[in-house]
């Protein structure tokens, strides 16, 4: 027998996880994304380094700091302390600073691309048209750069479902809280609950698949209105 | 300072790269002013400079408004100088619709600006009623480029910015794009920057001149003065010539012949051209006029006009520029005629000598565009005029 309000726990997890980082990435990410497009600070590839780190990085690697900073001694604690809890580690809120920091390369990136894909006359005619610098960011810059944002939001999406390693470093395996579905079918799959992993595993399938295919469709059908 | 009022004053200095601006100019805030010189001269530089868009630092007043002052810390940014700015490539906003990029400068503009150009009015002036619906990517180059001219207008500017509108466009397009410019001109009398290498744009459109080379200004003033300039750079070089307002006065069909009045004098021109009165602009080659002390009696040449030398300058290769005044006082032109050396030494041609000069030939160059002219700048082949030779040898 499935415990089915375990797994429709695990599934509410997941998806707010997903979503709540995705929106995060946007809003941490474009002033990224934005400032290495334009920017002509010479140290500004170290910026995009250290902001690519986790592509490379070792997600246990990633999750260790991460319990550091998180931790009851770390920054993530101090500000925990503000609520009255202990530590940032083991939460939900851990866990999206987690997968942010874990996903930031994979919307960063897409979106720095298209911001220099249409260069600098976009935003000179934009000037000349009486545009303030804001006005043009968001009635020039932020259309042109639509396919970018897009890309951006499967990946940074798809990444923080699909991520383990940093899961289950800074998470834990707290059921209705932390619990995940990619820790879940590890947990599944150790204690041989062959059925429920391969429910869970065929259901991401099924899921990633269906998302990507209507974020690809959707942006066809903008390309075909536009032309 | 009254005069101050009406004209812009822009002093710019700095390095760029390797390439160095060092241009100061002053030009009337009415009629075309072209910026011309060969590529790299930097141009489109100081066009930018103008507009706000370059990161050169300088000086810029225009009327008795003070846009950039280096030494005082002034600098209106881009978005809040009352300019129309027109870039080589029309650069809509791909994003939008045709009416969406009109609409995108007038809505801003009008939020500090009254109203003074309508939509309506500069949809209707540039033909592009149709293409309202359409995205820029479905439009051809001289409709973007119109498109473009549209959007600059609706931002309601004191002065309109032109940075070589024509170059990325094919021959078909630019006369278009031309015609169109005229009728702005002439319908909203807006003053004009314009950017351009091609001395024929300079001589359809400009009024007045400002010479740039290697990043400083050679020379300015009025298109007609450094034009007859024997010493002027123009003057130095292969397509010497003067251009001449003139006025269709009459047409005569025994012969099939255009008289024209002009200060000069009486101007025939081979063939029916234009209305009865309709203004147009003359191009006479240096080339194309002689000079003789007795007015010839049995001559082919239809034009020739009593003037008076007022300035000689001996060129390279054995040829001589000769500045004449024609027309009575107050209303002198000047033409300039391009003959041998050995003629000017035989002849002992000396300043202040009265001659006879003789047009071999003339080509219109461009409709004056008035109120109801415009339509006319339109279908005519005012250019064609030019190329394909309506330009007719005695």
């Amino acid at each position: 027998m499935f415990e089915l309000v375990e797994l429709f726990g695990t599934l509410r997890s997941t998806l707010a996880l997903a979503s709540t980082t995705t929106l995060l990435l946007l809003v941490v990410g474009t002033p990224i994304a934005w400032w290495l497009a334009r920017s002509k600070a010479r140290w500004k590839e170290a910026v995009a380094a250290l902001v690519a780190l986790p592509i490379v990085l070792p997600p246990t690697v990633l999750g260790f700091y991460l319990l550091l900073l998180l931790g009851p001694t770390g920054p993530g604690g101090w500000v925990a302390a503000l609520y009255g809890a202990r530590s940032l580690a083991f939460t939900f809120e851990g866990l999206v600073i987690g997968s942010v920091l874990y996903s930031l390369p994979f919307v960063v990136q897409p979106i720095r691309t298209s911001f220099e894909a249409f260069g600098e006359r976009p935003l000179e005619v934009a000037a000349t048209l009486r545009a303030g610098p804001w006005d043009a960011f968001w009635h020039v810059a932020v259309p042109l750069a639509r396919p970018g944002f897009l890309t951006a939001c499967v990946l940074g999406f798809a990444h923080t479902v699909g991520e383990f390693g940093v899961v289950l470093m800074i998470g834990g395996n707290i059921p209705g809280e932390t619990r995940v579905l990619s820790v879940a079918i590890y947990d599944y799959v150790e204690s041989l609950q062959w059925a429920q992993a391969h429910l869970l595993a065929a259901g991401m399938m099924l899921f990633s698949f269906s998302v990507i295919l209507a974020l690809m469709l959707f942006e066809k059908r903008m390309r075909m209105r536009d032309s | 300072m009254s005069s101050a009022a009406r004209t812009l004053r822009a002093s710019y200095s700095g390095r760029i790269g390797s390439f160095e601006l060092c241009a100061e100019f002053e030009i009337p805030l009415q009629g075309v002013t072209a910026l011309f010189g060969p590529s790299g001269a930097g141009k489109t530089l100081l066009l930018r400079c103008l507009a706000g868009l370059a990161p050169l630092r300088g000086q810029l007043r225009v009327g008795d408004e003070l846009w950039e002052d280096a030494s005082s810390g002034v600098h209106r940014p881009a978005n809040q100088r009352p300019i129309g700015y027109v870039f080589q490539e029309p650069s809509l906003f791909p994003h939008l619709s045709v009416r969406g990029n009109l609409m995108f400068g007038y809505r801003r503009a009008l939020r500090v600006a009254r109203e003074s150009i309508r939509p309506d009015d500069v949809i209707e002036l540039l033909g592009i009623s149709q293409l309202l619906d359409r995205l820029p990517r479905r439009l051809s180059g001289g409709e973007r480029q119109r498109v473009a001219l549209g959007r600059a207008l609706l931002t309601q500017p004191r002065i309109l910015l032109l940075d070589e509108p024509l170059s990325a466009l094919d021959q078909a397009a630019r006369d278009e794009i031309l015609a169109y410019l005229e009728a702005v001109q002439g319908v909203l009398g807006i003053p004009m920057v314009y950017v351009t290498h091609a001395i024929d744009e300079v001589e359809r459109l400009a009024h007045h001149l400002v010479l740039l080379e290697r990043g400083r200004v050679a020379a300015s003033g009025s298109l007609t003065s450094l034009l007859a300039d024997p010493r002027g750079p123009i003057a130095r070089g292969a397509f010497a010539g003067t251009v001449l307002e003139a006025r269709v006065a009459a047409f005569d069909a025994t012969d099939d012949v255009t008289i024209l009045e002009s200060a000069a004098g009486e101007l025939l021109i081979p063939g029916r051209i234009g209305e009865l009165g309709a203004g147009l602009r003359v191009r006479v080659a240096a080339q194309d006029v002689s000079l003789a002390f007795e007015r010839p009696m049995r001559s082919t040449i239809l034009n020739v006009l009593p003037a008076t030398i007022v300035d000689l300058e001996h060129l390279k290769r054995g040829q001589v520029n000769v500045a004449l005044e024609l027309g009575t006082a107050p209303d002198t032109v000047r033409l300039l005629a391009r003959i041998t050396a050995r003629s000017a030494r035989t002849l002992g041609i000396e300043v202040g000598q009265a001659v006879h000069a003789q047009i071999k030939a003339a080509s219109t160059v461009s409709w004056v565009s008035g109120q109801a002219g415009y339509l006319d700048a339109k279908s005519s082949d005012s250019v064609t005029d030019r190329n394909s030779g309506k330009k007719v040898s005695n």
